[in-house]
């Protein structure tokens, strides 16, 4: 239901009530609807996301309480609301506690954002492309203020780490998206999903979805990317002091992320809604939303995390040209190609492959060469004998 | 082409999702039972199995259902439910001087009765404080007469900490299921599984009496080990 | 404009998710750089080595199951070794095999445990570790079915081992040597291609032929450094010498290296593994004259096994009674840690805990 559905329904249901208060109450239901639906979503991935990890590592997961253990969201969430609220002696008590309610916040607002189905003005609002960017880059402040009010070592150096990594790939993952800006003409949503009813961009910028994606993973920090929590370095990060309920934002908010990244992913990408006709926009794009989900749950589940100074160097070495190159190819070819969309598809490719290939072989370093071992001089059992 | 070894590590993960088989985690003490497993307790196929009983079918696809499952074990295992054949003892205490711990305390009573394995004494106290127990078995490699063997179960546990300490009522008491752990002559039997059934306090030993000189030779270390 | 910076003191551990247990480093940072380090330890002490002065020789076995506790059964094959040199007891040629195939099955799972734990610290979200310890769970049944228990085993006694393997031990062995193979090079086509991997942990932590025999380290640590040196081969003990094995080493010394290293010793450690099981003939497994409580002879002796962290060895001193007068215990762990501060300086963070991972330490070791 959009919003200018719910205000006529309510001024149908509550006639004698002025325009401007039916209009702010029919706001105040919505996003009460959107938040507690949110929420139920990301206490559910986070069951999903367990059990899915768990097969990856072969492995059962949570499975005792409910079918599947589908009730293990619940269990957890009144284990952390009966939690102590801890809040450290020496910290900055408002900052400590603002920052979880901010981050939550945010995380919240960009949902508003997401075009769910055909109807959906969700969706709607002319910028919605430079509000979803501005708002999720407050992550980092919020970040910093966790870090910074819990007056713990390992939380600062885990917020220095975020808001430097943050910021850098803010940069390419802004540039990644001009490219689709150009293509649709339009920076909003729903704009975007319907100039990709013929093609989705994917296809067409290869190398504009890559750069993407991956940013998209390191604004959200998780593995490969999870230099802000990595727990075997700083314990927590900025979550090290939380715990109970403050903790449980966090953690809601984090889950939450994954979300939103495939679904803006899905919108920007990946068409959105479009697909055969014959289906609900809504199940296509739950269904393109749920693989992404997936694909990113299989790279957490693999790889290894990368140092600080990798990090930093692989988002101003490899990804912010990979973005400049695609919003010139992609420029170029709307200025002299025009809609030939197969054109595009051939040389888009060519240019992604060939840019990895520099990257990787020229750049990077070089395949894994094992050197022959030579034995010391010293100590070798073999000379003595 | 420097990036491939990534991908190679995402069929890796990928391959291990699918080969549901390799897990091999146990669920102790239930376990989730799907329609298979009941199917396999009522001895059906479990498409008959789902037509005669739909609603426990739907019970177990819902996770509602659980069943025992017991934890694979070697007979050899080292349990803490001791079993002590009061027939047995004689009341020499080599387990309480074997101990590294010191945790077994006996005492005896001085009227003597006779049984198969030579003069015993009437045991008073026999306490094994397995709260401090590391489950070495040296007690039961010390016992010279098979009385005393380690258990087969594990689920012991306790409140109390006093609770821990096994008396010699607990001992006559307990299930006589005793591990092969140092009494071969319990494997040699061939059919004997601890986890099956108790076992009776004559067939448990080596069942002949330890001549003199092989309790010197095990007790003694002399020169005249010869003579 | 000129930034005031100043170092951090920063304490890693003792309650820490990469500390391998209760270790503790007080690292000065200057932002991400390690400007300092310094280990303190100290807080599993139990005082094996005085303990030892109060308990008969057999009953000493159970404490060295709690000195390095994934690998019990090398710690158990080094104490009664000494026991053997102390007081002149022979093996039986059975028991030696026993001892070397369960020190073998050890050393590959402490391996894998130091590999599984190393991609843990490098970030790799358990899964890896996961896949380790699912392998080194069929090591751990088997030695259930072995001696009844999979950490504290206890198996070794002065003059053998404490009773012949039952039957369903080589059914066991064989169904795991059969599938182990593929499952470590499925173990190294994740790791050892992966580029992530490489370059966290190429040319990282690099220390020299020189440093490491200087620091006194041994096992892998001293391997990967390019020191071919392996008491297997060096002084064989058991039946070492009837057996063929190659000793891997590294070529340059780094975090790299020490992982690769262990992958290859597993490797190694099949094929003696297979050679053992081939050799092996019935007979005897325990000296039956080795009495329950021994008397040594008024003497010393130091017996020094390869286990999987490095030279792990005893030495005895008796004064002819029921327990020996002195023990002291050679820990590997202890000897290479000592490295450490040269390793860690000048790196980042990240680097620090993947250098602190790839010595592979056991804390019941450390401290003792």
């Amino acid at each position: 239901m959009s919003f200018n559905q719910l205000n006529k329904f309510m001024g149908d249901l509550l006639p004698f009530l002025p325009d401007s208060l039916l209009f702010i109450m029919s706001g105040i239901f919505m996003a009460a609807g959107i938040c507690t639906t949110l929420i139920g979503i990301g206490s559910v991935y986070t069951w999903f996301e367990r059990r899915v990890l768990a097969k990856f590592q072969s492995r059962i997961g949570p499975n005792r309480w409910g079918p599947f253990g589908l009730l293990q969201p619940i269990a957890d969430a009144v284990k952390l609301m009966l939690k102590e609220d801890i809040i450290p002696r020496t910290a900055d008590k408002l900052v400590f506690i603002a920052a979880p309610i901010i981050f939550l916040a945010t995380t919240l607002m960009v949902y508003s954002f997401i075009p769910l189905g055909e109807d959906s003005q969700l969706g709607g609002g002319n910028v919605a492309l430079l509000f979803v960017l501005g708002i999720t880059s407050i992550n980092a402040l919020t970040v910093f203020m966790a870090g910074w009010a819990s007056k713990n070592k390992y939380a600062i150096l885990g917020s220095i780490r975020a808001v430097a990594m943050l910021i850098s790939y803010e940069v390419p993952m802004a540039v990644s998206l001009m490219g689709v800006v150009m293509m649709s003409e339009s920076l909003s949503l729903v704009g975007i999903t319907k100039s990709q009813s013929t093609i989705p961009y994917i296809l067409i910028q290869p190398l504009g979805a890559m750069t993407f994606m991956i940013a998209a993973i390191a604004e959200m920090s998780r593995a490969p990317f999870d230099m802000v929590e990595s727990e075997s370095e700083l314990i927590g990060g900025y979550i090290t002091e939380y715990a109970g309920m403050k903790f449980a934002a966090f953690q809601l908010s984090e889950f939450l992320a994954p979300i939103f990244t495939s679904a803006f992913f899905t919108v920007l990408f990946l068409g959105g809604d479009s697909g055969f006709s014959f289906i609900p926009g809504i199940f296509w794009f739950s269904i393109k939303t749920f693989i992404v989900t997936c694909i990113l749950l299989w790279f957490r589940s693999t790889w290894p995390r990368l140092r600080i100074d990798q990090i930093m160097g692989f988002a101003w070495k490899v990804l912010m040209p990979a973005a400049i190159l695609n919003t010139l190819l992609i420029g170029l070819e709307i200025v002299f190609i025009g809609e030939n969309y197969l054109l595009q598809i051939i040389i888009n490719f060519l240019a992604a492959s060939l840019f990895i290939y520099f990257i990787a072989n020229v750049l990077g370093q070089k395949r894994l060469v094992l050197e022959k071992p030579v034995p010391s001089e010293l100590a070798n059992m073999d000379a003595n004998r | 082409m420097y990036g491939l070894g990534l991908f190679k590590g995402l069929s890796i993960t990928l391959k291990n999702m699918i080969l549901v088989k390799r897990t091999n985690t146990v669920q102790y003490p239930d376990k989730k039972a799907s329609v298979f497993d009941l199917a396999r307790q009522s001895n059906k196929n479990f498409i008959s199995y789902m037509i005669t009983n739909p609603l426990n079918s739907f019970k177990s696809f819902m996770g509602l259902i659980s069943i025992k499952q017991q934890v694979d074990q070697h007979p050899r295992f080292r349990g803490e439910e001791f079993s002590w054949y009061e027939e047995r003892c004689t009341g020499c205490a080599s387990c309480a001087k074997y101990c590294p711990l010191g945790i077994i305390k006996i005492v005896t009573d001085q009227t003597g009765k006779h049984y198969q394995e030579g003069q015993s004494y009437d045991i008073e106290t026999f306490d094994i404080d397995i709260g401090r127990c590391m489950f070495c078995g040296l007690c039961v490699e010390a016992c010279p007469y098979d009385a005393l063997h380690m258990g087969s179960g594990f689920e012991e546990g306790q409140y109390m900490r006093d609770n821990l300490v096994i008396d010699v009522d607990r001992l006559k008491k307990a299930e006589k299921k005793p591990s092969h752990w140092f009494r071969p002559q319990l494997s040699d039997k061939g059919d004997y599984s601890p986890f099956d059934a108790e076992i009776e306090w004559d067939s448990v030993g080596r069942h002949q009496k330890p001549s003199n000189k092989e309790l010197k030779n095990k007790w003694i270390r002399s020169e005249s080990n010869d003579s | 404009m000129s930034i005031n910076n100043e170092l951090v003191t920063v304490n890693f551990g003792p309650q820490h998710p990469s500390m391998h247990g209760v270790f503790r480093m007080r690292v000065t940072l200057d932002g991400e750089s390690i400007v300092d380090i310094e280990p303190v330890f100290g807080y599993l002490h139990r005082g094996t080595e005085k303990l030892a002065e109060e308990r008969t020789y057999v009953q000493i076995v159970t404490l060295t199951d709690r000195l390095d506790y994934v690998a019990s059964m090398s710690n158990n094959l080094a104490y009664v070794s000494a026991v053997e040199k102390l007081c002149d007891i022979e093996v039986p040629k059975r028991a030696s095999y026993i001892r070397v195939i369960v020190a073998e099955l050890q050393r590959i799972a402490s391996h894998l445990m130091a590999t599984g734990f190393l991609l843990q610290d490098l970030g790799a979200f358990g899964t890896p570790l996961m896949y380790c310890f699912r392998e080194r769970e069929k090591i751990l049944d088997m030695f259930e079915t072995l001696c009844g228990a999979r950490i504290t085993l206890s198996y070794m006694r002065p003059g053998g081992v404490f009773q012949d393997t039952p039957d369903e031990f080589w059914g066991q062995l064989d169904s795991f040597m059969g599938t182990i193979s593929d499952q470590i090079s499925e173990l190294e086509s994740l790791i050892t291609g992966n580029e992530i991997v490489l370059s966290r942990t190429r040319n990282i932590g690099i220390l020299k032929p020189e440093e490491v025999i200087n620091g006194s380290l041994s096992g892998p640590m001293l391997r990967a450094s390019r020191v071919k040196w392996d008491l297997r081969k060096a002084n064989p003990y058991e039946v070492y010498d009837e057996l063929d094995f190659d000793i891997p080493i590294g070529a340059t010394g780094d975090t790299f290296d020490r992982y690769l290293i262990r992958v290859k010793e597993m490797r190694e450690s099949i094929k003696i593994i297979n050679q053992c099981v081939s050799l092996i003939k019935p007979g005897p497994v325990r000296n039956e004259d080795v009495p329950l409580v021994i008397r040594a002879p008024e003497n010393e002796a130091y017996a020094a096994v390869e286990g999987p962290k490095g030279e792990l060895g005893f030495y005895l001193v008796s004064d002819g009674g029921i327990s020996p007068y002195r023990c002291k215990i050679r820990a590997p762990s202890f000897m290479n840690l000592s490295l450490l501060r040269e390793m860690a300086i000048g790196t980042k963070v990240g680097d620090l805990i993947v250098n602190f991972g790839s010595i592979d330490i056991v804390l019941g070791e450390v401290d003792r």
